[in-house]
């Protein structure tokens, strides 16, 4: 019975790791920390499976979206500041498929490449680096209004490529 | 519907954790409220999974697999879902089968309660037309009434280019009053028609304002029955409309 369970969450890391284990790197920039993030994610879905939706997205932009916000908790040495099943991810078109993935993620690369620098630097800083609005007006010298309006607009930005 | 746009910037924010512990809170507060902005939130933690998965192409070290599946070993036995799924594919299978089941009972339930609504909808249409129908055939028996009086209202002052057609049915206590070449009203006034009855107080018969042409009409205000009228008035009120006329009369006409 238990076997047959470990299989299954076996299958579901050799799939996913690599996206749980890459966020959690990039944000950490060592192994060892990504590591243990990585563990982390998966065991939570090993005790609690049920908090993942699958009729409200897919399985990998909701671990990836996981694996960021344990990594930045890490980072910041807090407590996670939300529940798992608080976090419903949706993402269109579903990006379920492995080549369906791979052509959104070229598209996503290739507008994060045209963003403006400025504005890329404040999305990435907010995401990567978990850094607050605040941190990053104070950082860049710039207006809270101008980072909050450019953190979202790369957001928004990011899914008007991958929609079309 | 849409999200509210003076949180757009903020839930971008919340998403990625990035507000204060109070603006978390206030914005939380809104997002359990509205459906809008938390269907936004999903969308943009899915902006988020979408450069969360850019980054992609690194392999985690081979002990780490080893390590979890260890972990996952050491866990203590528990009925929840992946153990229920550990009977093999036949009961994953029947899991299948149950959600199947209850997709299919939820759109049963949802198109058995669209369909009420249109039910709901028609009787409603069905019982506003019926009103319809029956106030034309009550307007054209007051009109057509063989013992209805016909009374015509003239400007109390020449020239009498102002006026006013009440057709009143005593036994059924229904009056049509059809005025034209009606004098535009000052601001928050309007005419008011009144049926002098033989005894007693002049009795509110309806409040009105001509249109652009000065033509208006009054159908079957509320009178009370069988009331025997004497002549038929016109003032001008507030625009609500008074209990008791405001002098002068404008208008007058006598039913006997």
């Amino acid at each position: 019975m238990r076997s047959g369970d470990a299989g299954a969450m076996a299958a579901l890391y050799d799939r996913y790791s690599s996206i749980v284990y890459s966020v959690a790197l990039r944000v950490l920039g060592e192994s060892s920390s990504a590591e243990d993030v990585l563990q982390e994610v998966f065991m939570q879905l090993w005790r609690n499976p049920g908090r993942f939706d699958a009729s409200r997205g897919s399985l990998g932009p909701w671990l990836a979206v996981i694996a960021r916000n344990r990594a930045i908790d890490a980072l910041r040495k807090r407590h996670p500041e939300s529940d798992v099943d608080d976090v419903v991810v949706s993402v269109e078109p579903d990006l379920a498929g492995e080549a369906e993935r791979s052509r959104a993620m070229e598209k996503v690369r290739g507008a994060l490449a045209a963003m403006p620098a400025a504005q890329r630097s404040a999305l990435e800083m907010a995401f990567f680096e978990g850094l607050t609005h605040t941190e990053i007006a104070e950082k860049t010298g710039e207006p809270l209004g101008t980072v909050k309006t450019r953190i979202r607009g790369g957001l928004l930005a990011l899914r008007k490529v991958v929609a079309t | 519907m849409s999200t509210h746009e003076q949180y757009a910037d903020d839930l971008a924010l919340y998403a990625l954790g990035s507000l204060t512990e109070s603006e978390h809170g206030q914005l939380q507060t809104h997002v359990d409220e509205c459906a809008a902005c938390r269907r936004e939130l999903q969308q943009l933690r899915g902006d988020m999974a979408l450069l969360a998965l850019s980054v992609g192409g690194a392999a985690p070290p081979r002990r780490a697999r080893q390590r979890l599946l260890d972990a996952i070993a050491m866990e203590p036995a528990r009925p929840h879902e992946i153990a229920r799924s550990g009977r093999g594919w036949l009961a994953q299978l029947s899991w299948v089968f149950a959600a199947a089941f209850a997709i299919v009972a939820a759109f049963v339930w949802k198109q058995n309660s669209d369909l009420k609504q249109q039910v709901a909808q028609v009787q409603t249409q069905a019982g506003q037309q019926q009103a319809q129908l029956q106030q034309a055939r009550d307007i054209v028996n007051t009109l057509t009434a063989g013992d209805a009086v016909h009374v015509t209202l003239v400007a109390a002052k020449s020239p009498p280019q102002p006026q006013g057609r009440a057709i009143y049915l005593r036994d059924r206590s229904s009056l049509i009053f059809i005025a034209s070449n009606m004098p535009p009203l000052p601001p928050q006034k309007a005419y008011e028609l009144w049926l002098i009855p033989d005894k007693g107080a002049p009795i509110p018969a309806g409040v009105f304002k001509p249109d652009s042409r000065g033509a208006a009409t009054v159908v079957n205000p509320p009178l009370p029955a069988g009331v025997v009228a004497k002549a038929f008035a016109i003032t001008v009120e507030p625009e609500q409309g008074s209990t008791t006329p405001t002098m002068p009369i404008m208008m007058m006409g006598s039913g006997a």
